[in-house]
């Protein structure tokens, strides 16, 4: 139907202009969200109900939460909003939009003077997509398993506690075989020295 | 199906649900209170039942308040963003042959991807308090349920391979002659195991561990706010055991002499108890801990649930 891909596509256009324009990250983000949502809703409505299930699962549910889940450790608050407001000003952002609209309306007119073709929605069911993808593009997905890998392998290496950090109280906890080592010196000496003296006092001993 | 059936159809499953999600504040305390040896909830109205109601008056009445330091909006639409996407998540649920809201053929792919969004309610709710416990509860939450939501999928993958299709009524009607429990019994634990997770119920509940984080990404919130996230974590409670039924135990198969809703109905409530039980029963695990069981004991077993299971389909096809 495309009166819902062109509802979906203007939602689409907003949301990601929204993205560009607010003051506050998570704003930003929010409105990537709703950005993916409604990309999702294109592709279910040309007919790819995986994909855009996936882009649901994959961009939405995950990759924008760790988005901000970084975001909201870095604990951006109303001055980094009033510093976006500073950096975004008319005079920044004047000039490169009025080429783009330009490039834009060239874009619209060849659109217009192609012919026309009416748009097919052919569904492509599930399992066609999987025996593409793993039967002409294996190596594609390969070779996305490896860069997949490798990215883990490297987090995994960066993320590798090389010093152990405690907190003070466990610090005392760690220290303990030290101690009780240097606790069992101190005991064993003055144990030695109380064993000399009490030996000068009683010469008489045992063999 | 005529439209009009089919707007009934989804007002019904809505009441039904709403009304199972608030009976289960009645269910719930009573049922932990026996298996603690107390009376819990008895005065109001017979058995107690009443306490749902006075419940609710309690939380329409309280104040409803926004934090000044709070970012407004998002803190609005947090507590509305989880009820919203659960009961999303219902919409592919079979109840009967003939009662489900959509019978889509990326059905399951469909409940996982609401699922996933759920997270937002918790990240949200979190960060717009504007509170040091509500972050780190916000924080613990997001990492539990991105690690936990991978298991999720990954351990239903068996259950697709031997149905060869995400619809849910293929995946009832392919146990007409053997449950799925029996073939896939780890992929059934590893599931509930990542539900209770994604729900945030106890034992799995460190995103509002209310005796470190007060109650944790909730902690601002009052009122029928607060309300939406206690709904909100029954109607997951419920989407999780209706799906156990679906997935593994046959969902409305039974015998011919109660319908299929009521074999709906009774595996999923039986879920539901076993979910309180847990509740009575467990200790919460340390943060640490749960990650690491869930990295490193839960997905390579899941993992090997699917080598395994596409391995005997390859050996059984010949």
């Amino acid at each position: 139907m495309p009166v819902l891909f062109y509802i979906a596509s203007v939602v689409a256009i907003i949301s990601t202009l929204m993205v560009i324009t607010r003051y506050q990250p998570i704003h930003a983000l929010l409105y990537l969200v709703v950005s993916f949502l409604a990309m999702a809703m294109i592709f279910l409505s040309l007919g790819a109900p995986f994909v855009a299930i996936l882009e649901i699962i994959l961009y939405a549910g995950a990759i924008i939460v760790l988005l901000i889940f970084v975001v909201m450790m870095l604990n951006l608050g109303k001055d980094t909003a009033l510093q976006e407001r500073q950096w975004l000003q008319p005079k920044t952002w004047v000039g490169p939009s009025i080429l783009c609209l330009v490039l834009l309306t060239e874009l619209v007119i060849l659109l217009f003077r192609s012919p026309e073709v009416p748009m097919q929605v052919k569904p492509v069911p599930m399992r066609a997509v999987s025996i593409a993808l793993y039967k002409e593009y294996v190596i594609a997905v390969e070779l996305a398993g490896f860069l997949l890998m490798a990215g883990i392998v490297g987090a995994a290496h960066i993320s590798k506690h090389r010093k152990k950090h405690l907190h003070r109280f466990l610090q005392e906890e760690a220290k303990g075989p030290q101690r009780r080592a240097e606790k069992l010196t101190m005991i064993r000496e003055k144990e030695s020295t109380e064993a000399v003296l009490p030996a000068e006092k009683k010469p008489v001993k045992k063999t | 199906m005529t439209v009009l059936q089919h707007v009934l159809i989804v007002l019904g499953v809505l009441f039904v649900l709403l009304n199972i999600a608030a009976g289960l504040i009645w269910v719930e305390r009573r049922m932990l209170a026996m298996w603690q040896e107390r009376l819990g909830p008895n005065r109001a109205g017979p058995f107690g039942i009443l306490i749902v109601l006075a419940d609710t008056l309690k939380l329409f009445f309280k104040e409803d308040w926004i934090p000044p330091f709070a970012d407004k909006w998002i803190f609005i639409t947090a507590p509305a963003i989880v009820v919203a996407s659960v009961l999303m998540g219902f919409v592919i649920i079979p109840f009967t042959p003939t009662i489900i809201v959509a019978d889509l053929n990326v059905g399951l792919l469909f409940f996982l991807a609401m699922s996933s969004l759920g997270v937002y309610s918790i990240v949200l709710g979190g960060w717009a308090s504007n509170n040091k416990y509500s972050l780190l509860g916000a924080l613990r939450g997001a990492s539990q349920m991105i690690a936990y939501e991978v298991f999720m999928g990954l351990s239903l993958m068996g259950v697709v391979m031997m149905t060869g299709s995400f619809k849910l009524s293929d995946i009832v009607m392919a146990q007409k002659n053997m449950w799925f429990i029996v073939t896939q019994p780890l992929g059934a634990i590893i599931f509930f195991i990542a539900g209770i997770a994604e729900t945030h119920r106890l034992p799995f509940d460190i995103p509002e561990a209310e005796s470190e984080l007060i109650a944790g990404y909730h902690a601002e919130y009052s009122g029928m706010k607060f309300g939406m996230f206690f709904i909100g974590e029954y109607l997951g409670i419920t989407l999780i055991s209706a799906m156990m039924a679906t997935m593994f135990f046959g969902g409305y198969l039974g015998p011919a002499f109660l319908p299929p809703w009521a074999w709906f109905f009774l595996k999923t409530f039986a879920f539901i108890l076993f979910f309180i039980l847990l509740r009575a029963s467990l200790p919460r695990p340390r943060y640490d801990q749960l990650m690491e069981t869930g990295w490193k004991v839960l997905l390579p077993l899941v993992l090997l649930n699917i080598l395994v299971t596409g391995a005997v389909l390859l050996w059984l096809k010949g």
